[in-house]
């Protein structure tokens, strides 16, 4: 098909080799555990999905996860050239594609390593080992005799065999082994790799769907209302046809789009359509502050999230009480939402920024009612997405465009008033915590409620898509469904870490949210951590304990100790000052849905008592990965986690009128600037050699949260239980 | 027609006048360093240098820009090396998904070109117009300040220190 060119990504064709199938024993220390295989190697087994080498020795790395911006590829690569004994530059890595990559679900979740990277490790264990066999079987030796490094396997009296020549006498085609051993030494896990993503993003490269270009595309713009909530009045579409440029107005029951032959003729046309005006669709908001609606609106489902067991609590004891809330916060990616699509032999191609491939083809094959088969997707970086943004909903437009337009390439971006107005945000949320305290301070009861909207509204199917609700006739709505635990969605990280006795929590899960939400970076852990690790704090005030101490004295994991340890230490938590008079050091510890990375985070305020301004002179944060792969990638997770959960804690609320949303572009949806940074962030990450790889790009959200809302309490000796810390909040409090 | 000089090539091209500068460097030039973020001037990732200054190219129509001097990330460097800030963010590794940097760079590039001396308030308040949603702000700005020292200068009173 004639395909425009992929970015960055070269065409060539893979090979399998041969078919003789080599078995191969082995003994020492193994990947998996319990005779199953790790991380995606279950869902897919056979070697060669992963990893093809050809008969050059040029190595494929196949992944169904997708760079997000977050340094995947190169994780992937290291992971992949050091458990092969190769240099980094002899792998060439495929990401997410239908038609050539493993069904990996979504790259979502802080899962890329503990999924795909533990797969790739394993199967490039196996893939050595097996090559290893092939030598020794050509050499009559054992194969513990061979040395397998630098892309070759050498024999003790010197010979060797390249892994193409080795690669020509083997098959891959074959099932994984659970038990095979690791290399010895690590040549390239564990080291700063330079991110082989970022020389194309500092020179002017094409490194984004955005940057996709090819001859005879066209340019499309979808037409709606100002927001989720709203839809255009009757558009006036004669007015636009005969615009110049404009080659076709597509519309599918209320589904409306333009073409035309450049960008800035599509968007003269659609801002020309928009001019008719909108309404709201449906009810009007009855509540809009969403976190109150969510508070009063019928609870679809009310589920356990934990039941620690223990005594009742004494009926002397010390009860405390605090409601903490989220309004609803936006992804807000700087690029808005793009797609490229190609409808050719009743079948199309979408280049996509989405973080599911294989749903979203799914989701496609139902709106354009077309076999799967018929429908590929290709993941193409996109800007930075943070969760569910419009990438599907854009690629569904995209789709429904190329089909009336077939054999000519469409590129559709949103504008930034569409990303702002129809991106799913992250829902608005309460937590409601009490615990008694006994009479030496400790903890005798706790119980957790917290109600949110769904967390989880990605598409899997026509009704999950904004397109697939407008077309005629439209698709049923797709419905949020809770996420179970341990991961949970509004639940994740509702569990506390901490060894309480006589402990509950409870998840109010509403749905339909009066607005539309879905996956926001880290769920619900956010706000369960700030509420949590806020009301530590005001626990350990209660019973007159440091509150590093008071949890140090709540906590049985080693590991949870140690990062805490090391964060205290590093940031000097003896030695800071007493808090108050706008001055104060705050700290917080989770770990991701425990079962994650462990982080904490300890912090200092300087607050401004005319403008009710903090200033954050500096951050310490500890991470504990699990085997860290690339320890600057980690670095750079927790800082921009840091940051931009800061952003969120002290600048973000979407706002709505009863109509629709008000947060439309960034004057009307502030976020932090460089005059609002830390003045400076240290993160520490320990490394722990052949431990699995703990997920890390959702680990300090929370904790910098908490901390943060810890420093402004001991700096105020008030606490602020409703995000965001806004000036006005921090001022109010100061003067009362 | 209207006649303008990007990175240093003289174009004649046929956009229509009110089509903003940023459609017409990536569409007709194809370059791919100044990025479509807001279209409002809000965002910085459009960021281009009009005869030495910055400004957002999704907001300039091509009409007003007879015979002016446009600079974008692309013609920062020389001798067919990246320029000084390019070299820097790679060294730093400042970015995430990258799709701000375009714009930070340019930014930065037109404070060190009139000043390679600021102070580090001096730098932050200079990069307050362009955002970054990913959090890269530390290593950014750690990007500037190794630059400035490339460039013959240095940003002064710097809190942070690498760890």
């Amino acid at each position: 098909m004639s395909a425009p060119a992929r970015p960055a990504l070269s065409r060539r064709g893979l090979l399998a080799g041969g078919a003789l199938v080599v078995a191969f024993s082995l003994g020492g220390r193994a990947l998996g555990q319990d005779g199953k295989l790790p991380g995606n190697l279950a869902r897919s087994p056979l070697l060669d999905s992963w990893i093809r080498v050809d008969a050059n020795g040029r190595i494929t790395v196949l992944t169904g996860k997708a760079e997000l911006g977050q340094g995947l590829r190169t994780a992937l690569i290291q992971i992949a050239a050091d458990e092969l004994g190769v240099a980094a530059s002899a792998v060439e890595l495929i990401t997410a594609d239908t038609a050539r990559t493993p069904d990996e679900g979504l790259t979502a979740g802080s899962r890329s390593l503990q999924d795909s990277g533990t797969a790739i490790l394993n199967a490039a264990a196996n893939v050595r080992v097996l090559l290893a066999e092939t030598a020794a079987w050509r050499w009559s030796i054992e194969p513990e005799q061979v040395e397998m490094r630098d892309g070759a396997a050498h024999a003790p009296d010197g010979q060797t065999l390249s892994y193409g020549e080795l690669a020509a006498a083997s098959s891959l085609h074959v099932m994984a082994r659970p038990d095979v051993p690791r290399r010895k030494e690590r040549t390239l896990i564990g080291h700063d790799l330079p991110r082989i993503d970022i020389p194309a993003k500092v020179n002017g490269g094409p490194a984004y769907l955005q940057d996709l270009r090819t001859p005879g595309m066209l340019h499309a713009r979808v037409v709606r209302g100002p927001s989720d909530g709203t839809r255009l009045k009757e558009a006036d579409i004669a007015a636009v046809s005969d615009m110049e440029g404009v080659i076709e107005v597509v519309r599918e029951g209320a589904f409306l789009a333009v073409v035309a032959s450049s960008e800035w003729r599509a968007i003269k046309a659609m801002q020309r359509l928009q001019e008719v005006g909108w309404q709201r669709a449906g009810n009007p908001l009855a509540d809009t502050d969403i976190r109150q609606a969510i508070r009063n609106l019928p609870v679809a489902e009310q589920m356990p999230i934990f039941d620690y067991p223990g005594p009742p609590a004494p009926d002397d004891g010390k009860v405390v009480n605090a409601t903490y809330t989220r309004p609803c916060l936006m992804h807000g990616s700087i690029g808005p939402s793009c797609a490229v699509a190609l409808w050719e032999d009743d079948g199309l191609t979408v280049w996509t920024h989405s973080q599911g491939v294989y749903p979203l083809r799914k989701a496609l094959s139902e709106l354009l009612r077309l076999p799967l088969e018929k429908v590929r997707c290709i993941h193409v970086e996109g800007s930075g997405c943070y969760g569910h943004n419009g990438a599907d909903d854009v690629a569904a437009d995209a789709a429904l465009v190329a089909r009336a337009v077939p054999n000519q390439p469409v590129r559709l971006q949103w504008m930034r008033e569409q990303e702002h107005g129809w991106e799913p945000m992250g829902s608005a949320m309460t937590v409601e915590l009490q615990a008694t305290l006994d009479k030496e301070g400790r903890i005798a009861g706790w119980q957790h409620d917290v109600w949110s909207g769904g967390h989880n509204a990605r598409p899997t199917s026509a009704g999950g898509l904004l397109a697939g609700l407008e077309v005629d006739p439209p698709f049923p709505r797709q419905r949020l469904r809770p996420l179970p635990m341990p991961e949970g969605g509004g639940a994740r990280n509702g569990n506390p870490i901490y060894a309480l006795p006589n402990a509950r929590g409870t998840f109010h899960f509403v749905e339909p949210a009066p607005v539309r939400v879905s996956a926001l970076r880290g769920l619900g852990a956010q706000m369960n951590v700030f509420a949590i690790e806020s009301f530590m704090d005001e626990l350990a005030r209660a019973a007159g304990a440091d509150p590093v101490a008071f949890r140090l004295d709540h906590l049985h994991d080693d590991r949870a100790r140690q990062v805490i340890e090391m964060t205290t230490d590093r940031f000097g938590w003896s030695k800071r000052g007493t808090g108050g008079n706008g001055r104060g050091a705050g700290f917080a510890f989770a770990r991701y849905k425990n079962l994650a990375a462990y982080c904490a985070v300890a912090l200092e305020v300087a607050i401004e008592r005319d403008s009710g301004r903090i200033e954050i002179p500096r951050v310490t944060a500890v991470v504990d990965s699990g085997e860290a792969v690339n320890p600057d990638g980690i670095r750079n997770q927790i800082e921009g986690g840091i940051v931009q959960s800061l952003s969120w804690t002290i600048h973000e609320a979407v706002t709505f009128d009863s109509a629709h949303r008000l947060s439309f572009d960034w004057s009307a949806y502030p976020i932090t600037r460089f005059t609002d940074l830390p003045g400076r962030i240290d993160v520490h990450v320990i490394d722990r050699p052949r431990q699995p790889f703990l997920g890390t790009g959702e680990a300090s959200q929370g904790p910098a949260s908490a901390a943060l809302a810890n420093a402004v309490a001991d700096a105020l000796g008030q606490r602020l239980r409703d995000m965001p810390l806004s000036p006005e909040r921090v001022k109010a409090a100061w003067e009362s | 027609m209207i006649g303008l000089t990007v990175n240093g090539v003289a174009y004649q091209l046929e956009a229509e006048p009110d089509t903003p500068l940023l459609y017409v460097l990536r569409n007709d030039i194809g370059l791919n360093g100044a990025k479509f973020g807001c279209g409002l001037g809000q965002c910085g990732a459009c960021t281009v240098l009009l005869d030495d200054k910055p400004v957002y190219a999704c907001l300039l129509p091509i009409g007003a820009l007879q015979g002016r001097k446009v600079r974008t990330l692309e013609g920062l460097g020389k001798d067919g090396k990246p320029g000084p800030l390019s070299q820097a963010f790679e060294a730093e590794q400042a970015a995430q998904c990258g799709y701000c940097i375009a714009g930070m760079i340019v930014r930065a590039q037109a404070l060190l070109e009139a000043n390679n001396r600021p102070t580090e308030a001096e730098l932050r308040a200079h990069m307050a117009p362009n955002l970054c949603r990913c959090g890269t702000h530390m290593r950014i700005l750690r990007a500037i300040r190794r630059a400035a020292v490339a460039m013959g200068g240095g940003v002064q009173n710097v809190a942070e220190q690498k760890p």
